[in-house]
């Protein structure tokens, strides 16, 4: 379909226009549903987490509730944007844009269906994903010293070292699926998990997945992890200068960095696309006509629901703890973990061979 | 003009501009935000050059870890940027001279004369789904295995030595010390006791009489 686009726009201008102008029409066709789930992923929340506590959550806005977002934005955009006297002010905006545009740029490389449906489907998509996501700590960093405040400064500390300490985990979790996968496209990592439930590499690589999904965690400064921004410690963290809009863009960051994590997670040990019931005689056919997509959704609720669900569960763990965790339990787990996937790989000894 | 080269324009002039503001720039923390756009921008132009595996490789260490570090130190560190700036001047034609020797020797050595476009025969045009990533591992874990695993230790070596120069253990008197797999174990009983104890009627307190006690 964009190909088809590109080729009737180069009919008129030039060539790299007509490729400039495609590449934001799909760019916006995959940002645009994005922000609408991080909108709604909000309300979400409250209402989880309001039905998990026995409350009703928001419920005044709209039926059930279901303007609350819409509602939450105006207020935000009529807010006004407070700039510290004292503060970077060059840096002190820069910082919002440079913690969203690495969550939104991850998602050229994420495949939401069979047949390439799929902004980039480039061969190291997998690298891809995690050099990008990586970039996203500058926003926290910049926004910390930026805003010349002493709570600001330490919730940027916090969460440098803490993004440090997990990507490496991650990056282990990452380095066994491509083992086993034996590519970096995710397209093709998928693809090798076809089969039934129990071909998903959840199951070889079940240490992996749990890791994975802590460290997602941690990477996304979420409850429980949340002490880049703990209420209780240091007021707000990294955003307790900004205001408005501002403060709205981090928070849009970090929702979409949830859901990228989330989508990660289900494309490589959950599936992806891939219908639960394969090679089930009489379930598989019942279910033939659901696509890919919707089991791909389903599966990306899921997990979404479970950072809810851990929000409402876990109380924040202490600093030190968060280093711990990540340095001397998930790290070692996963070194150990490359060992065994290697060892199995070698000796052509897994479930992957048949 | 094609796509190719107006991306391949932008990032060099964007890598040009960053390497120039991040020597020029007073203060620090901004040089090296500098520095990191500079990073960003080369890690473009290799993967232009077809060689994406180096290209995010470089974001991923170098912008996503090592910089991020550096920023952690620099931002810490209390600068004074006029004690930095006194000197500029005096400095200048040393620095100048220091610059045009390195370039110089850069020129001969990776100059036109060696690597020029009529040396080099242009590169193979691989189709996209072209994975380098394979090529450059096979090599590196067969052919440069030793010199790989070389590698590896003397920055194992690194790691032990900046742990130990940095390791140093205070009388518990000075520094209090988290034994966190003690905090851990720790189970119910070992924190507090549950006492039963008769329950007992406690009588009543004696209402005071104001009049005595205005008395007294």
């Amino acid at each position: 379909m964009f190909d088809a686009l590109q080729g009737w726009l180069s009919g008129y201008i030039f060539d790299w226009l007509a490729i400039l102008i495609t590449l934001l029409v799909q760019a916006i066709v995959v940002i645009m549903p994005l922000m609408l789930a991080v909108a709604y992923l909000t309300l979400a929340e409250r209402k989880v987490i309001g039905f998990m506590q026995i409350r009703m959550g928001p419920n005044r806005v709209g039926t059930l509730g279901l303007l609350q977002p819409i509602a939450d934005a105006l207020k935000l955009m009529n807010k006004e944007i407070i700039l510290p006297s004292q503060s970077n002010l060059y840096l002190f905006i820069l910082a919002p844009t440079l913690a969203i545009a690495p969550a939104i740029a991850a998602w050229a490389v994420i495949p939401f269906n069979a047949d390439g449906v799929v902004v980039s489907d480039i061969n190291a998509g997998v690298l891809y994903v995690l050099a990008v996501s990586s970039i996203g700590v500058y926003g926290i960093i910049i926004s910390g010293w930026a805003s010349n405040s002493k709570y600001a400064f330490l919730g940027a500390m916090r969460a440098s070292a803490q993004k440090i300490s997990y990507e490496i985990a991650m990056g282990f979790a990452l380095v066994t699926v491509l083992m086993v996968a034996d590519s970096m496209n995710l397209t093709e990592i998928v693809n090798a998990q076809k089969g039934g439930m129990l071909n998903w590499l959840w199951v070889p690589l079940l240490p992996m997945f749990v890791v994975y999904f802590i460290s997602g965690l941690a990477e996304t400064n979420r409850a429980p992890f949340d002490v880049a921004e703990g209420e209780s410690e240091i007021v707000a963290g990294f955003h307790v200068e900004y205001s408005g809009m501002a403060f709205a863009v981090f928070f849009l960051a970090e929702y979409a960095m949830m859901i990228l994590i989330s989508f990660m997670t289900a494309i490589m040990f959950m599936g992806g696309w891939l219908s639960p019931f394969e090679g089930i005689p009489l379930l598989e056919d019942m279910f033939a006509w659901v696509s890919g997509f919707i089991w791909l959704v389903l599966k990306v609720s899921f997990l979404l629901f479970l950072f809810l669900w851990f929000r409402a569960t876990f109380p924040r763990y202490r600093y030190d703890q968060v280093m711990r965790l990540g340095w001397k339990v998930l790290i070692p787990v996963t070194i150990v973990w490359v060992f065994v996937v290697m060892i199995m790989e070698y000796f052509k000894f897994g479930p992957w061979f048949n | 003009m094609t796509f190719l080269e107006v991306i391949f324009y932008l990032l060099a002039s964007i890598a040009i501009i960053s390497g120039l503001m991040m020597i020029s720039i007073k203060n620090p923390v901004q040089a090296a935000l500098w520095l990191v756009l500079g990073f960003i921008a080369t890690a473009g132009i290799w993967i232009t050059a077809q060689a994406e595996f180096l290209g995010l490789v470089l974001i991923l260490v170098y912008v996503g870890a090592l910089m991020v570090l550096f920023l952690f130190v620099v931002m810490m560190l209390d600068v004074n940027i006029t004690q930095i700036k006194e000197r500029f001047t005096a400095y200048l034609p040393l620095g100048i001279l220091t610059s045009i020797a390195i370039f110089a020797i850069m020129y001969m050595v990776i100059g036109p004369d060696r690597y020029g476009v009529d040396q080099m025969p242009v590169p193979k045009s691989m189709p996209a789904d072209f994975s380098n990533t394979k090529l450059l591992a096979i090599p590196l874990y067969t052919e440069h295995a030793y010199a790989f695993v070389l590698a590896a230790v003397l920055l194992l070596v690194g790691i032990v030595a900046a742990i130990t120069l940095t390791l140093r253990r205070r009388a518990p008197s000075v520094v209090l010390y988290q034994d966190i797999d003690k905090q851990v174990k720790v189970q119910r009983n070992d924190r507090f006791k549950i006492i039963k104890m008769d329950a007992v009627v406690e009588e009543d307190v004696k209402p005071i009489d104001e009049d005595e006690e205005g008395k007294k």
